[in-house]
């Protein structure tokens, strides 16, 4: 039973090399070569000068994934403790907006938040403003958040529908009150959906290009518009492209090692 | 209202006290006005099909829910409105509830640690605990290790360890195959006479009632239909749906014609009830195990069998007679088809008052 349907796996396996494997092999080639096709790591050492991009792009993804996470963790508590019908509707109408596309959003983001956008005009009719809402970090950040929340609530979501009403009921009845309750029961449970939804948040996030360019202006260059700028741009460039991928690869990648450690280690601090 | 005199006549100690429950929920109503009180050191039993209201009384008791109106006293003081976390009642959940986070020594422990008891104190009373619910060695062990019966253990224990007044059971072996049951109701009784603990166990099976408490609840559509030790409420059942529902009986429509006569299936019998109206309307009961087969010649009522089924210790048997169906309990074997006599000793037919 077990050899004979391996085969139903070649469909994967290609896929996997094709579209995966293949393409990331070709970002580390030419992210390790110049021009004349000659090994360097030249490319790599440009990536230095542009340290305060990189540093900036983290900085914002951040700022956003944790802005993200304390607005989704009491909201996904509470949906959770809905009834299923309930629970169903109200997810529904956050997942919502994902059905319109990405940039049709980020676009109504720039006309509620322009000089003369709709939010300023309502400052305007009690006598403030305008304020300078759009071009800063403040709306890159607005944007990240509101594009990618649903992709925090969801994980959330899921672990702690698995939290029973009757788990919290027997701590209640053990003595313990809502803050106990939260640091001993909740949060550890579901911290694999924290995990996830920060996975899912910031990832996309330090590596974005549209919502910089629209909300932030000309001086909230991020590290995805560097990339894109090689690609794209006038400098075209896929050698620093691809050199400038790796370090952000990387970077993600230590990013989440980081948090998996931290969740070991909270599961080892819970069994003591 | 003369349950509730009956009861408090009694008066020994009482450890909780309801007064006028009354819940409505979605315009049903949950708990018709209960009244109940529970002596101290009891085994007590709230016993009813689904729906009966037993489950809310006692997640009022825990503190898990409001009443619309009425009150309950734990130690003679008003309880209603303090949080489940402020009682020293604990509770044993239908599913466990057991913390999947934490093993199996963090799940007993954590009500202690939240009562803030040295280590070596929590220690102590966590492995003797153990000892008790016969989990010796199994400390260390992840719930989702555990068998259905190892986390009902956990379960009590994880109640137990904080040492309440008074601990609440909600169909607890539900889960359990009948194996498992049989032992856990014997191991109950023995932890509630050993640590003298007042013991309010839901349950919807007669049997578990029976076996296990000092005092029986019977419940149905949110109203207490009787009070009373297992002997009272399967000797004594006060109307046919306590009779019905401990054991199994045959209900009949009777007429009583005076004092210690009544009449049902074309029959006068002697009976040892009185106080009825003359010529009222009542409900005839009578056990299965309580009519013996005789010659059919020598009987008042005879039928024809229907069917047998063997059950181990007795022969079921369904007898028609005159269009009712009898259940019998008999170690005689009759074939189906025969024609058979039942007779019937006048202290057997309980006379009830027709409910409703």
């Amino acid at each position: 039973m077990k050899t004979r349907y391996k085969f139903l796996a070649w469909p994967y396996i290609i896929w996997l090399l094709i579209f995966i494997i293949g393409p990331l092999c070709l970002i580390v080639y030419f992210g390790l070569t110049n021009e004349e096709k000659k090994f360097t790591i030249e490319n790599l050492s440009i990536v230095g000068q542009y340290t305060s991009v990189l540093w900036r792009s983290i900085w914002i993804a951040m700022i956003s994934t944790i802005i993200t996470l304390i607005i989704s963790y009491p909201l996904a508590f509470i949906l959770s403790r809905k009834k299923a019908k309930i629970q169903s509707f109200l997810m529904m109408l956050f997942i919502l907006p994902m059905w319109i596309n990405f940039l049709l959003r980020t676009y109504g983001w720039m006309t509620l938040l322009e000089n003369n956008g709709i939010i300023n005009k309502i400052f305007g009719l009690f006598g403030f403003g305008p304020f300078q809402l759009i071009n800063n970090k403040f709306a890159v950040i607005i944007g990240m958040i509101y594009n990618y929340l649903p992709f925090m609530i969801l994980p959330l979501h899921s672990t702690m529908i698995k939290i029973d009403q009757t788990i919290i009921e027997a701590a209640q009845d053990l003595g313990a009150g809502t803050w106990r309750i939260f640091t001993k029961i909740v949060l550890p449970i579901s911290i694999p959906g924290i995990n996830t939804g920060i996975t899912m948040v910031f990832v996309p996030a330090v590596s974005t290009f549209i919502i910089s360019k629209m909300l932030g202006g000309g001086s909230n260059f991020l590290i995805g518009d560097l990339i894109e700028l090689q690609f794209l741009g006038n400098t075209y460039n896929p050698h620093l492209g691809s050199a400038i991928a790796l370090v952000l690869m990387t970077i993600i990648l230590m990013c989440m090692s980081l948090l998996n450690q931290f969740d070991t280690e909270g599961k080892e601090d819970m069994l003591l | 209202m003369f349950l509730e005199r009956e009861i408090t006549a009694l008066n020994k100690n009482i450890i909780v006290k309801l007064k006028d429950l009354f819940v409505v929920y979605n315009e049903d109503i949950i708990l018709d006005n209960i009244s109940l009180d529970i002596n101290d050191k009891n085994f007590v039993t709230l016993l009813g099909p689904s729906g009966c209201g037993k489950t809310t009384t006692l997640r009022i008791i825990g503190g898990f829910m409001t009443p619309n109106r009425g009150q309950v006293f734990f130690d003679n003081k008003d309880i209603t409105n303090v949080p489940a976390y402020k009682r020293h009642i604990n509770t044993v959940f239908q599913r466990y509830a057991l913390f999947p986070n934490l093993n199996v020594f963090e799940n007993i422990a954590f009500g202690l640690k939240i009562k803030k008891l040295s280590n070596k104190e929590i220690n102590n009373r966590v492995f003797s605990m153990l000892e008790m619910v016969n989990l010796k060695g199994f400390a260390n062990r992840d719930i989702n290790q555990l068998s259905g019966g190892q986390q009902q253990r956990v379960a009590i224990a994880r109640a137990l360890v904080n040492h309440p007044k008074v601990l609440l059971l909600d169909e607890p072996l539900g889960a359990l195959d009948l194996k498992l049951r049989k032992e856990m109701q014997i191991e109950l009784k023995k932890i509630q006479q050993s640590l003298e603990i007042t013991f309010v166990y839901v349950t919807h099976d007669q049997e578990e009632a029976l076996t296990m408490s000092d005092c029986v609840i019977v419940m149905k559509d949110g109203s207490i239909q009787q009070i009373g030790s297992p002997t009272d409420i399967y000797n004594e059942p006060k109307n046919a749906f306590v009779a019905d529902f401990i054991g199994e009986s045959n209900i009949l429509d009777g007429v009583m014609y005076e004092d210690f006569l009544v009449e049902f299936l074309g029959n006068e019998f002697e009976c040892v009830d009185k106080g009825f109206d003359h010529n009222e309307q009542v409900d005839v009961v009578i056990r299965p195990e309580d009519i013996k087969i005789i010659d059919s010649e020598k009987a008042k009522i005879s039928g024809i069998v229907e069917s047998v089924v063997f059950k181990g210790v007795h022969y079921e048997m369904i007898i028609d007679s005159c269009g009712y169906k009898w259940m019998v309990h008999s170690t005689l074997c009759e074939e189906p088809g025969t024609l058979v006599g039942m007779d019937i000793k006048p202290i057997d037919i309980h006379i009830m008052k027709k409910s409703g």
